[in-house]
């Protein structure tokens, strides 16, 4: 593992092995710098975790990854191909081939459940339909709310759309899964489920996975290779392992959840003392 | 107003309705595709047109009665009370069965339609159709704009009938009109011409109201403000382009 002096090299991995490769990529939102040679790659067949505190742009490389936003300088191959040269019908085909989980489940709303889960099936097959009902019901099978199928989204507790949405990035049988915070809170027996569905997708039927997560002990016990951002760049990479065995002050401050360390916890304000003094102007 | 404040002014302006265009186009060439499914656009029709009807009607109504209590007023100054039905006809049928149709689509319907489609942005639901490689644009935008096109001539000859019920319910039972000379008269001087002029206007209302309500709903800023914005630009900027609209479709008619 590598400190944080200088930007991390992603794991060795041949071009064979490796799904998407992110490559010295700059990014800036409205002349805040979100990236700034950020480099690295997701193994196929592998899970891998993306880690980091919170407005590090963990969610901004979710949208890299999948083409939803373009970088300033850089490259992102996914499946061998450079994004920015593909077309908006070439970026649709690829997406046919990767689910993801997002951190809110973004079910539609004006579909209950099971038409939720059928939706992609429905626009992208032309399964008959005993045949797509039974696709659907194993699905939600499979993440425990087969009997939810005829609720309506607003109806579910947010543990329960985060699932069904779990349902539909599957129901394709994507080779890539992309989760979005997929812990967020779940209750311990939910949580726990997501983890196990999350390693079996990956053992049995060896789909490539990229989880962005705040949860380490839940990460930890899934993932193969593990990246930490911090500041715009790769701060810490290796397998979860070495990351707990770091000595490195930020890997140590994340890991632990401590306040004090390299990564600030408050915002940039001016003196605590002197605002509390002050009569307007907070 | 200093020249370089009415030069940002009138750039953001061309800006913005080039936006629209642009946006126009994209979503036409998606409305062929999203015709393969008509279910969606029939239920956009349901949730546009039917359930805007009782407002509709009530307004008609009223409309209608107050047209022939005022028509009344001014025409029996003349002694030409025989012909309110005529004049209430062509004010409803040209004018104001399409105008206030349109301004009333585009706070009950288009105001749903903008803050339905600007919800969907900030809960992530066009983002995830994306993902699932859908374009939002013929999934939700192009049947809930073919709705609203279709829905509008509709409620507008819903909006005529009902009004002439109105003004017939005023001018014959209330005023004392002659049942045949209202209707006979109506018949004899509102022609194919007049009716059609209503019809154009409602169809061009329909597009327009449509399109401002889809594009701002489309591109509201994801969060409870900005949804809300949208929503208020859908209503005025709606009603300032119905009123527009109108003159010159008058105008291109007379």
């Amino acid at each position: 593992m590598t400190g944080p002096d200088k930007p991390v090299p992603a794991p060795a991995a041949s071009a064979a092995e490796v799904l998407i490769d992110v490559r010295g990529v700059d990014y800036a939102i409205d002349g805040h710098v979100v990236f700034e040679g950020l480099d690295l790659n997701v193994r196929r067949g592998g899970i891998t975790g993306i880690m980091g505190p919170s407005g590090t742009g963990k969610t901004t490389l979710l949208r890299l990854m999948t083409a939803q936003i373009a970088p300033d300088r850089g490259q992102v191959n996914v499946w061998g191909q450079d994004l920015a040269t593909l077309s908006a019908a070439q970026v649709f085909a690829m997406r046919k081939r990767m689910g993801m989980l997002f951190q809110n489940g973004a079910l539609l709303t004006d579909l209950d459940v099971f038409e939720n889960v059928a939706f992609p099936l429905r626009e992208h097959t032309d399964l008959p339909e005993p045949l797509l009902r039974t696709l659907v019901l194993t699905k939600l099978q499979a993440v425990g709310l087969r009997g939810a199928a005829q609720l309506a989204p607003a109806e579910l507790s947010g543990g329960m759309a985060r699932r069904v949405a779990l349902a539909r990035a599957i129901v394709m049988d994507p080779e890539l899964l992309i989760y979005d915070e997929p812990f967020v809170g779940l209750d311990p027996i939910s949580r726990g489920m997501i983890v196990r569905l999350i390693r079996q997708m990956n053992t049995a039927l060896g789909i490539t996975s990229v989880v962005v997560s705040h949860d380490v002990p839940e990460l930890s016990m899934i993932a193969h290779d593990s990246y930490l951002l911090s500041g715009g760049r790769v701060v810490a990479a290796g397998t979860p392992q070495e990351l707990r065995d770091s000595s490195l002050a930020v890997v140590r401050q994340f890991m632990e959840g401590s306040a004090e360390g390299p990564v600030p916890f408050h915002y940039p304000a001016p003196d605590y003392y002197q605002a509390l003094l002050a009569v307007e102007d907070p | 107003m200093s020249a370089a404040l009415r030069d940002a002014v009138f750039t953001r302006s061309v800006r913005k309705m080039g936006a629209v265009a642009v946006f126009f186009c994209r979503m036409l060439a998606q409305c062929g595709p999203a015709l393969a499914r008509p279910r969606l656009i029939v239920y956009q029709i349901y949730n546009a047109g039917a359930r805007s009807l009782v407002i509709i009607m009530l307004s008609g109504l009223f409309v209608g009665m107050v047209l022939a209590l005022q028509g009344f007023d001014l025409l029996q100054r003349f002694g030409s009370e025989e012909a309110l039905g005529t004049a209430a006809a062509i004010a409803l049928l040209k004018e104001l069965s399409p105008v206030i149709t349109a301004l009333l689509f585009a706070g009950r319907a288009g105001t749903s339609l903008t803050s339905e489609i600007g919800l969907m942005r900030a809960t992530d639901q066009l983002t995830a159709m994306k993902m699932m490689a859908v374009d939002p644009l013929r999934y939700v935008a192009a049947p809930r704009f073919l709705g609203g096109v279709v829905a509008m001539p509709f409620l507008a000859a819903v909006f005529s009938i009902i009004g002439l019920f109105g003004a017939q319910l005023v001018g014959v039972k209330l005023m004392g009109v002659d049942r045949g000379a209202f209707w006979s008269q109506m018949q004899s001087n509102v022609g194919l011409k007049d009716v059609m002029e209503g019809v154009v206007k409602s169809v061009v209302f329909g597009l327009a109201c449509s399109l401002i309500a889809v594009y701002e709903g489309y591109h509201a800023e994801p969060t409870a403000a900005g949804v809300g914005l949208a929503t208020t630009r859908t209503v005025v900027a709606s009603s300032v382009l119905i009123l527009l609209l109108d003159y010159v479709l008058t105008a291109c008619f007379i």
